[in-house]
């Protein structure tokens, strides 16, 4: 059976959900998927790869240190030994940094940040935003292995029967080493994977501001708060929450943008959001234009009315 | 040290896109450039290690001779050198080929250390450094934030989901800089006068046939209308019904 390698970022064994996202997208191409999996608590993953569509899971032992070159040979090597026709990853901050060495190493055309895959006569079709989404290309790659990361929040998560054979192979081992990750507090999820965004702008006048947007967002209880770059050049937030061209890429179910105007550069982060909502005093702000929900007002006398709204709609579900 | 900074032009990030005639190309008349955001970045780095370890700045383009304008603005920082690789056609490349003419070229140079920016924001593949790293067969760390380098190497941060990574790795070396790593510099009345006095080197890059085929290019769909749900706080019940019962998300 033809093949395609999906790289699963995990946890101890908890794979992350853009990798099951990844993973899904190998199933719907109908190839047979093999995950593979590096580092500390690596075979844990079986069962969720299993339950997510996974027939085999490949675990990289030795890698107790992630390297990303280091990995990216391992991925290589798993790519040669199955005759994989494709190579897939999350476009997560590692997937990303794994596809242009992996594609490198393979002497193929990457393809990243991709929105839709279809895989027909042999053939890899992807979309995938340009111009920070201005504009949609739709490619295809000649290259004889196939390299894609794929846009988190887009693909669905697949459902697997049975149990995936696993296999263990000794890391390659590489040059780059990462000693050390100051972990932000396990209950901050990231503003590129989190279902539901709440992002603040420079409507919020100063950085104390932000405690509304903290405030909604834990109401929700499974929202990151982002930011738009006014606020981060101002030092307000950190660089990590910046969404838009020069920061992330956002496409949760529900994106709340208060107090931001809706410049090009920020929608070209959170354009592909399911659901956009607007709260802003300005009713000719551009962030309407793209908004599925406006309120026009301040943001310090609806945002706080709105968390205990959600509160209550929480504690009813 | 050897150390290159490879830059790429691209059209402003408020640009509007209109699709070329061809269904498959962006229409560029009227498009203004500059360089991409992260590979003024890269730039600074490159000139604030050679400040710092010594050595000499040459700054690497692929694409067309118009570059020779941003490319003088880096001589004007402090950059000592600049070459273009002149392909007309640059546009079509993708980011393997673009990586190997650029690797090829490196090697050319005898570069011992490359500074690349964490994604041109063109077309947004964040590939081209990594990807020059695997043909040079070098260490490579992307998404940089933060750098301490000696002569051997060095030590890094990079922001990922999960948190700030902290990473070592030899020299030579692909580093790619990301948004907090540096503030570029302005150049001077000093340097533009020097600069432009500097040659800028054009030679032709090595060949590769592209193996990305673009069949379409098109505008993102409009999304589908909006509406004003209300004014101030008395509009919230109307909201948390919209998301509840129409969207669906709550
Ligand atoms: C190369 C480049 C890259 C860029 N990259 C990014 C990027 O990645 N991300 C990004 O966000 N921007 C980016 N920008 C900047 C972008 O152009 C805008 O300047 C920025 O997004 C504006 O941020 P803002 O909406 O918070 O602030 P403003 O534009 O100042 O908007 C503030 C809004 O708050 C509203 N407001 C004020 N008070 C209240 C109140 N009490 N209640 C409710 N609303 C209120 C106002 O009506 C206004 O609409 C980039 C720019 C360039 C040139
Ligand atoms: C309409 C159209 C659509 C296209 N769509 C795609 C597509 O979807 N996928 C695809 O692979 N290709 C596409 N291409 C080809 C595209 O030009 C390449 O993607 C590009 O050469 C490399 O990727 P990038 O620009 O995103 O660079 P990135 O990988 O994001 O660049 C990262 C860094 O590498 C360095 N760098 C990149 N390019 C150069 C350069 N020319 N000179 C010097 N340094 C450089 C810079 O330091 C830059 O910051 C398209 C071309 C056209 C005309």
């Amino acid at each position: 059976m033809t093949s395609i390698l999906v790289f699963v970022e995990h946890k101890n064994g908890a794979p992350r959900r853009a990798s099951l996202e990844a993973l899904g997208a190998a199933c719907a191409t109908g190839l047979t998927p093999i995950a593979l999996a590096t580092g500390p608590g690596a075979a844990n993953a079986a069962a969720p790869l299993s339950a997510a569509g996974a027939k085999k899971l490949v675990v990289v032992t030795g890698a107790d240190s992630y390297s990303p070159d280091g990995a990216a040979a391992d991925v290589v090597a798993a790519v040669k030994s199955h005759g994989a026709v494709a190579f897939l990853a999350a476009a997560s901050s590692t997937g990303k940094d794994l596809l242009g060495r992996v594609a490198g190493l393979l002497d193929c055309a990457p393809l990243s940040d991709c929105t839709s895959l279809t895989y027909a006569g042999g053939t890899f079709t992807v979309q995938r935003p340009i111009l920070a989404g201005k504009a949609i290309v739709t490619a295809q790659s000649q290259s004889a292995i196939f390299c894609a990361t794929l846009r988190p929040n887009t693909f669905a998560v697949a459902t697997g029967s049975g149990s995936a054979e696993v296999v263990s192979v000794a890391s390659a081992g590489g040059k780059v080493t990462v000693t050390g990750v100051a972990a932000k507090g396990d209950a901050k999820l990231d503003v590129k994977e989190a279902p539901v965004v709440v992002s603040g702008g420079r409507g919020l006048r100063e950085a104390a501001g932000f405690k509304i947007v903290e405030d909604l967002a834990s109401a929700f209880g499974n929202a990151a708060v982002g930011a738009s770059r006014a606020v981060v050049d101002s030092h307000w937030r950190p660089h990590g929450e910046q969404v838009g061209q020069t920061g992330k890429t956002v496409a949760p179910q529900l994106y709340i943008a208060v107090g931001i105007s809706g410049a090009i550069q920020h929608l070209a982060g959170m354009r592909t959001s399911k659901v956009i909502v607007a709260i802003n005093k300005d009713a000719a702000a551009p962030i309407f234009k793209v908004a599925d929900y406006g309120i026009v007002g301040d943001a310090f006398e609806i945002v706080p009315a709105l968390t205990e709204a959600v509160k209550k709609a929480k504690a009813a579900n | 040290m050897k150390i290159i900074a490879c830059v790429k032009r691209v059209p402003l990030t408020d640009a509007q896109v209109k699709v070329g005639a061809d269904g498959a190309s962006i229409d560029s008349t009227g498009l203004v450039y500059s360089l991409s955001f992260y590979d003024d970045l890269a730039v600074e780095e490159a000139i604030k290690t050679k400040e710092k370890l010594g050595g000499e700045v040459t700054v690497l383009t692929l694409g067309s001779s118009d570059a020779s304008k941003e490319l003088r603005e880096c001589l004007a920082k402090g950059a000592d050198n600049a070459t273009i690789l002149l392909d007309p056609n640059w546009a079509a490349r993708d980011a393997r080929s673009t990586a190997k003419a650029l690797a090829a070229r490196v090697k050319e140079l005898g570069g011992e250390l490359v500074f690349c920016g964490r994604v041109a924001t063109d077309r947004d593949q964040s590939a081209v450094g990594p990807m020059l790293s695997a043909y040079l067969g070098w260490a490579c760390v992307t998404d940089v934030i933060k750098l301490e380098l000696t002569a051997t190497g060095g030590t890094a941060q990079r922001e990922t989901e999960s948190g700030i990574e902290t990473v070592s790795f030899p020299l030579p070396a692909v580093i790619t800089c990301d948004k907090g790593l540096n503030e570029p510099r302005l150049a001077g009345l000093k340097g533009i006068m020097a600069a432009k006095k500097k040659t800028i080197d054009e030679t032709a890059p090595v060949a590769v046939d592209a193996a990305v085929k673009v069949l379409k290019v098109e505008l993102p769909a409009a999304r589908k209308a909006g509406r004003i749900v209300g004014e101030g706080a008395a509009a919230v019940p109307a909201l948390i019904d919209a998301l509840r019962n129409e969207a669906k998300v709550l």
